[in-house]
């Protein structure tokens, strides 16, 4: 069962990451990228973080998916063409992804290490839920979490200050 | 499923994130891009916090899930503001960088 | 309060004065500047006292105090802390700094009076007191050199107050070079001790100095050169000391308080601190007590020609200096510190009177412009006069014990020591001849123009000149105010100059060979470990060394007499049947001569090569070179920044392929 489950979502995950890259418009990016995201939720729920995959459908498939729909809607159809004009990018661009991904490939496999192929150690009830997560965030990554939260403020206060209207115009 | 299977999809997306960067043109589909490899990233977090049994790696996740929301954030405000001046939504024609 | 509060109080008062006086220098209108920086100096002076009262109530034994503030150095091996050390030779210093430096101060506030840099000047000077209290109460080594470097500073910013006077920076420069010359000294000699000793603060090193060296060691006795250095350039003695005849382009007060009264007897102060490590290296020792004789009689020998008012007074400080060191390295150390007492009161008392003299003649120095300036300035010329005795060590005057207290010890250590008895005796003569030179041409004789002006009740008032060079010059900042102040009129200027002379006149009393020893007593304590503790001068010798002393005394002023008053112009004849003589002693003995032959001339002709041809060819090449290199390699990085930003994202693509190719074939 859980073997079917991880192909079917690691196939739509690989589709909606090759749609995002390949669709000429960008709003079916858009979309390719939100069935790409929740296929990665369902592959967390399997990885036993809950809280991880609920944080992923919300924030990300849901806040975030829908700045870019509206900023896609407001700056309009940009279609460009995927055939790539410029001859070194076109060579190298894949030459370079593939190899990054043998390497990898290589690594992950090659390595040897005996935990890598097994399922992980069998766990509490309560792992991935959001006490377990929110007690970890309090505790021993506190600093962590109140630098992110300076983060996401100034990256507020800058969003501002980027999409205000010139007044003086 | 094997740990190993997850961070072999993990790769697999993170190149196909990275080939995107590399090909398009258009500033939006570039961030796209770069959710894409984020998430790449993510995943391989929550696959070696399975694989030790903490939850550190899910911990490190949610944080990059947050950074990338600030970049988002950001990055949209970038292209709202370029298509405000009327900039060419093409990031080959912005170089004013060039040496 | 304790002791340690006290001592702590004495350092804090000049500090806050100065930095009260530098912030407002807007607000401070009129003397107020000035009476400010004199109360800051009058309660430094009290906690001194209070300090001495504290100090007394102990037992002799714990006569040594010391507090730290707090750590400023704490590694392995260094351990320096903020620390003073209140024992009686510190308290002695103290009050003696203190005090005069009150009435300077107070001198100061009408003499300075009308001069555009008021404000900064009572700065400085409260300055210079801090720093000097600073280095008389450090309790180890590191605070020591701190405030012998600030002292350093305070003298080369009073030298060069008037900034604007060529020959002022110039003096200043000198000053300050050749006192980092013995700074340098110093900070070795403590790095020396600190290396063999592991300890910086005094106790502890001279506890450990008998145990750590053998008698006349070669390192204590180099230890010993060394401090010998850094107290030489600040006393002035040979061959460190050209600079303080050049000191006196600052302004009188500043002669009468650093380079006469305080900052140049530091270096007394340091041999007799540093007795222990002297009495480690008698080679040392007598090494500097042969300097100091020799300095005594070579600054007496060029007083008796110069010419400036002020630097006939500063070689004769030059010379009374080298009778402390003479004491101290011989071991007479009450003597020695008595006699830096009582030349403290009676040579800021002549430089104060030296000063209202030259306010007198509106700005000019030299003498053979001066005469009969008894009756305009009788109060002048009797606190000049009381200086005068007191120097020539005349009978009864306090310069007389305390002189000869330190030749009648030279004379009990017996053998060799005689040679520095005769030496500083024959110097006592010339001493008390070149004193009443000064009298006799200053106030004696037929009064000059600007001596019948004044009796006429006008100040005489000159174009500002440089009295040096003649140059003309303005009042603004930067060079003396327009006005002149002269102590028959100006009550600070008469009530700091009686108080001198009174004490000028008595300070003798404490210490009458035979019947009083306040002095030697107080500072005993100090010197218990010393081995001449109980060394006392024999009757007989004290004796003789009083009445040669007294009789030298009177042959030196009867001389000048028959010289000046009785036969005037016989002087003239003389220096034109001796002129090869006399002009060795008018160039003081050629030793500018000499360091500008064989330091200066040779050090700015390397300079001058090095500019014009190392400089060119070798540093510039290199530069130019550099900046070659540069341009040709970012031409060629140049090409990467193509501002196209999917080459950037490539290239970084390509790197991290190449590091993830580089880790698998590592772990293969």
């Amino acid at each position: 069962m859980e073997a079917v489950v991880f192909f079917f979502a690691a196939l739509l995950a690989v589709a909606g990451a090759a749609g995002v890259v390949l669709q000429r418009n960008p709003f079916y990016s858009v979309l390719s990228l939100v069935v790409h995201l929740i296929a990665l939720a369902v592959l967390f729920l399997l990885l036993r973080a809950e809280f991880l995959a609920a944080a992923q459908v919300i924030v990300y498939a849901g806040a975030v998916m829908v700045l870019y729909v509206f900023v896609v809607a407001y700056v309009g159809g940009l279609e460009d063409a995927l055939t790539e004009r410029n001859a070194t990018l076109r060579v190298l661009a894949p030459l370079f992804a593939v190899a990054l991904l043998v390497e990898l490939c290589v690594a992950i496999i090659g390595s040897g290490l005996k935990a890598l192929d097994t399922h992980g150690p069998d766990l509490a009830a309560g792992f991935g839920s959001p006490s377990a997560i929110g007690e970890m965030f309090l505790t021993k990554f506190l600093v962590a979490f109140e630098v992110v939260s300076v983060l996401l403020l100034i990256a507020a206060v800058g969003a501002v200050v980027l999409a205000r209207r010139e007044e003086s115009t | 499923m094997d740990i190993v299977w997850y961070l072999v999809l993990s790769a697999f997306i993170f190149c196909i994130g990275a080939a995107g960067v590399l090909t398009r043109r258009s500033p939006l589909v570039v961030l796209i891009c770069l959710e894409l490899m984020l998430n790449a990233g993510n995943l391989a977090l929550a696959a070696f916090a399975r694989m030790t049994g903490t939850h550190d790696g899910q911990v490190f996740a949610l944080i990059v899930m947050i950074v990338a929301a600030a970049e988002v954030v950001i990055g949209l405000g970038l292209i709202v503001a370029m298509y405000r001046s009327r900039l060419p939504m093409d990031v080959d024609e912005m170089s004013e960088l060039r040496g | 309060m304790s002791v340690a509060t006290y001592g702590w109080l004495v350092i804090a008062c000049p500090l806050a004065g100065s930095i009260v006086i530098a912030l407002g220098w807007r607000v401070w209108s009129g003397r107020t500047a000035g009476w400010i920086g004199s109360a800051a100096i009058f309660l430094a002076f009290l906690n001194a006292l209070g300090a001495l009262v504290q100090l007394q109530d102990k037992p002799a034994a714990q006569r040594h105090v010391t507090s730290s503030l707090w750590d400023y150095v704490s590694t392995s091996g260094v351990d320096a802390r903020l620390e003073i050390l209140v024992d009686p030779l510190a308290v002695f210093m103290a009050l003696i700094v203190s005090g005069v430096s009150f009435l300077i101060h107070v001198y100061s506030v009408a003499y300075m009076a009308g001069d555009r840099g008021y404000a900064r000047y009572f700065s400085y000077l409260n300055f210079f007191v801090f720093s000097m209290l600073l280095l008389v109460l450090a309790g180890n080594f590191f605070f020591l050199i701190v405030g012998w470097a600030f002292v350093g500073f305070a003298s080369y910013a009073l030298i060069s107050y008037w900034y604007r006077r060529q020959t002022a920076t110039a003096a200043g420069m000198k000053a300050f070079v050749i006192n980092v010359v013995g700074d340098v000294g110093l900070v070795l000699a403590a790095i020396i001790l600190l290396r063999d000793t592991g300890h910086l603060d005094f106790g502890r090193v001279f506890e450990s100095a008998p145990e750590t060296y053998s008698q006349n060691e070669w390192t204590i006795v180099a230890a010993c050169l060394l401090i010998m250095v850094g107290a030489f350039a600040k006393s002035a003695q040979i061959p460190l000391h050209t600079w303080l005849a050049d000191a006196m382009e600052g302004p009188t007060p500043v002669s009468a308080l650093i380079h006469a009264a305080t900052m140049v007897t530091a270096g007394v102060y340091l041999i007799a601190r540093m007795h222990p490590l002297f009495e480690l290296a008698p080679t040392a020792a007598d090494i500097s007590a042969a300097i100091g004789a020799f300095t005594l009689v070579f600054a007496a020998s060029v007083a008796l020609v110069a010419t400036d008012l002020k630097r006939i007074i500063a070689y004769s400080t030059i010379s009374q200096i080298g009778y402390m060191v003479m004491g101290v390295s011989i071991a007479a150390y009450g003597a020695g510190m008595f006699h830096l007492m009582t030349h403290a009161f009676f040579k800021a008392l002549m430089f104060m009177a030296a000063g209202s003299v030259i306010a007198a003649m509106a700005g000019n120095q030299n003498i053979d412009r001066m005469s009969g300036l008894r009756r305009a300035m009788p109060f002048t010329y009797v606190a000049f006069l009381v200086a005068a005795l007191a120097l020539a060590a005349f009978p009864g005057f306090s310069g007389y014990f305390s002189k000869d207290e330190i030749l009648a010890f030279a004379a009990e250590r017996g053998g060799g020591y005689w040679i520095l008895y005769l030496a500083g005796t024959a110097a006592a003569v010339m001493t008390a001849f070149y004193a009443f030179r000064m009298v006799f041409r200053v106030f004696w004789g037929e009064p000059n123009d600007e001596a019948r002006e004044l009796e006429r009740g006008h100040l005489h008032h000159a174009e500002p000149v440089n009295p040096v060079t003649g140059e003309p010059e303005d009042t603004n900042v930067g060079y003396p105010g327009p006005e002149h102040h002269i102590a028959e009129r100006e009550p600070p200027m008469r009530t700091a100059m009686s108080i001198l002379a009174i004490l000028a006149v008595t300070a003798g009393v404490l210490q009458i060979p035979g019947v009083t020893h306040v002095v030697e007593n107080f500072l005993e304590p100090s010197f218990e470990d010393s081995r001449f503790v109980d060394t006392d001068v024999s009757g007989g010798i004290e004796v003789l060394a009083l009445v040669v002393g007294g009789l030298g005394a009177l042959a030196g002023i009867g001389l000048a007499w028959l010289l000046y008053v009785r036969n005037p112009g016989t002087t003239l004849r003389l220096a034109a049947r001796f002129r090869g003589l006399h002009d060795f002693l008018a160039h003081k003995w050629y030793f500018d001569e000499l360091y500008d032959h064989a330091i200066v001339r040779p050090t700015s002709a390397l300079g001058a090569w090095s500019a014009s041809v190392f400089e060119r060819y070798v540093v510039g090449g290199m530069v130019s070179g550099a900046g070659l290199v540069v341009r040709a390699g970012s031409q060629a990085v140049r090409v990467a920044q193509s501002g196209v930003l999917r080459y950037y994202a490539l290239l970084l693509m390509s790197g991290v392929t190449a590091l993830a190719l580089y880790f698998l074939v590592v772990s293969r």
